[in-house]
């Protein structure tokens, strides 16, 4: 076979296998949106879910994951911050930031149902704060904490020394020019990793089925105080996520509308992180404009 | 007066005191994440280790046993804790998606960075930058739905089982493999290819003989990478796979891996019981494979480094 007929043949054979994987993913998407979409409604995204009649919604469930979202981001964003900008403006070449790098790492790969076991054995155990939002929250910042570490570290990164050599030349201390200048500076790219990483929280679930619990009981809306046992805002108490319903009902699930629920529940999920990888890309585009004018 | 002066000038400035808290507190956030990841590694370790040492279950009676039922105990009045059939689980999925997956991952990743780079940015690249973040239990409910009762009505059997586990886990791993591998293709710099073609090669040969054998530290990272995934995944796995602790002897028969029967089991025993502790040494073999992997992908790293 001469090398052109050879090179024809394995040409052809690359854009069989990549429309094959367009065809699989498009089919994937497509399922899951079209399967999904019937069962969407004002009433299914607003109604708690019931047990054993069909007709229930995922409004609970759908509060619970924004509310875990939103609180998992205020306890982890600081600490990711922190870490960044020690690592990618302070820390020397030593071998304990080679420690804390691996460190970061390993607890990047750690599969989330040991992450969320560690949750579970210190949160609901050892603190006994039980199955919580809070819980749930602490063991979602762990698997949330070593990525957006390091987005917020290429972030910072990314600005070029001649802005850090700016504000040391005016004056300015090194931690007032991180401050004041660099991480300005890096914000459209850390509010994309933020973004991106909310995507991830929002479908997590093998982190949170022992921590933030399987059950979602009924929340009276308007009872904004925290400290009541059916307010939406209590963080002890027990709150089954979106993606945690769809793995329950469909490993227990008894109500006949199951597999309508779910299709209805994944195409939130996926239209959601859809939502968030936009919200990514204009965020951060818009935002880099602004600040820089250009 | 001179004394004042003194005391102004030697004292620390607000920048100093505000520099020294903030360098104080943002190493302390990095502490706290290291210290965490030790933590995790301790409390998982002493837990797990707590079947060898408080329950005296034999270590290798426990890799290899092939009985599980934690509840029974057998001929030498030791609990069945064998974890082979969880193991063998495991592995075997994990095995078979990066087989499958890594023809078609390497295959994207050309088509995307060397035959059509711009169509591969305009319309691959966005959609497998989604699927990265697709949910797993959304996998899991199609594996359910779609990928199970395919499985039942061409080989037969109840369709849950490895098989519906490899192919679930396949359509995971994939856009993480791709995405890597077009990275570890993209870092190959422009000129191998000039200096290829320029010597007569084919666009195939250039790929062939130049682009893949350069980023194959790369590819191989990314393999590894999708292979430490399917091996930590869990609700995926565990809806799909039928979630009997017996030993795989086909791939359209019910099975398990370590983490279906920890999603499965942590929930129904009580902590500190011999039942417990076992799902704890489940979760450290977890543990400790992942670390593996991540060593692994430490060896490539290095291996590549050096051949440059």
């Amino acid at each position: 076979m001469s090398p052109k007929t050879s090179n024809q043949i394995a040409i052809s054979m690359l854009y069989v296998i990549a429309s094959t994987i367009v065809v699989i993913l498009a089919a994937l998407l497509g399922y899951i949106i079209i399967s999904g979409l019937p069962a969407i409604s004002w009433h299914f995204l607003t109604s708690p879910a019931r047990a054993f009649t069909s007709g229930g919604g995922v409004g609970i469930q759908l509060f619970n994951s924004f509310y875990l979202l939103i609180l998992t981001m205020l306890i982890s964003f600081p600490i990711a911050l922190g870490a960044g900008i020690y690592l990618n403006e302070y820390a020397k070449q030593n071998w304990v930031t080679a420690l804390v790098r691996s460190a970061i790492e390993i607890l990047s790969s750690l599969p989330s149902v040991v992450v969320g076991l560690f949750g579970f054995l210190i949160f609901v155990v050892q603190f006994g704060f039980g199955f919580s939002i809070l819980s749930g929250a602490f063991a979602l910042t762990f698997f949330n904490l070593p990525l957006l570490t390091r987005s917020i570290e290429e972030a910072l990164a990314a600005v070029p020394d001649a802005q850090r050599e700016g504000g040391l030349a005016l004056g300015l201390s090194k931690w007032e020019t991180v401050l004041h200048i660099i991480v300005p500076a890096a914000l459209p790219a850390i509010l994309t990793g933020v973004i991106l990483s909310a995507g991830r929280i929002f479908g997590e679930a093998a982190a949170l089925i022992f921590t933030a619990g399987q059950s979602a009981p009924a929340l009276n809306f308007t009872d904004w105080n925290p400290f009541n046992m059916a307010s939406p805002l209590n963080p002890m108490r027990p709150a089954e996520t979106l993606a945690v319903h769809i793995w329950k009902i469909n490993s227990e699930g008894i109500m006949p509308d199951a597999k309508a629920i779910s299709s209805g529940a994944s195409a939130v999920l996926v239209i959601s992180v859809l939502g968030f990888n936009l919200l990514a890309r204009f965020v951060g585009h818009r935002l880099f404009k602004r600040l820089t004018a250009g | 007066m001179n004394n004042k002066l003194q005391k102004q000038l030697l004292k620390r400035s607000k920048a100093a005191k505000l520099e020294r808290l903030g360098k104080t507190v943002s190493f302390l956030a990095l502490m706290l994440i290291t210290v965490t990841v030790f933590a995790i590694i301790i409390f998982v370790a002493s837990k797990g280790l707590s079947t060898f040492f408080s329950n005296h279950v034999n270590v290798i009676d426990f890799l290899t046993g092939k009985d599980w039922n934690p509840n029974v105990t057998n001929s030498k009045g030791q609990p069945e804790v064998g974890v082979l059939p969880m193991i063998s689980g495991s592995f075997v999925v994990t095995v078979l998606s990066a087989i499958l997956a890594t023809p078609f991952a390497i295959g994207t990743a050309i088509f995307m960075t060397e035959i059509s780079p711009h169509r591969g940015a305009k319309i691959l690249q966005p959609v497998i930058e989604l699927l990265v973040g697709i949910p797993s239990v959304v996998y899991g409910f199609i594996g359910l739905t779609v990928v199970v009762p395919a499985v039942r009505s061409i080989f037969g059997g109840s369709g849950f089982g490895i098989l519906a586990g490899t192919f679930v886990l396949f359509v995971m791993i994939l856009p993480t493999v791709t995405s890597m591998s077009v990275d570890a293709l993209r870092s190959v710099p422009r000129y191998y290819r000039e200096a290829a073609l320029a010597l007569g090669a084919t666009q195939w040969q250039t790929i062939y003989k130049v682009v893949l054998r350069a980023a194959t530290p790369g590819m191989l990272t990314a393999i590894v990478f999708g292979m430490a995934r399917a091996f930590g995944e869990a609700l995926a796995v565990q809806m799909v796979i039928g979630n009997a602790a017996l030993l795989p002897h086909s791939l359209v028969s019910p099975a398990s891996t370590l983490t279906s029967v920890l999603t499965t089991g942590i929930g129904n025993t009580v902590m500190g019981s011999l039942q417990n502790n076992a799902l704890w040494s489940l979760a450290l073999v977890l543990l400790v494979m992942s670390l593996i992997f991540n060593l692994v992908i430490r060896l490539i790293g290095r291996k590549g480094a050096m051949s440059k």
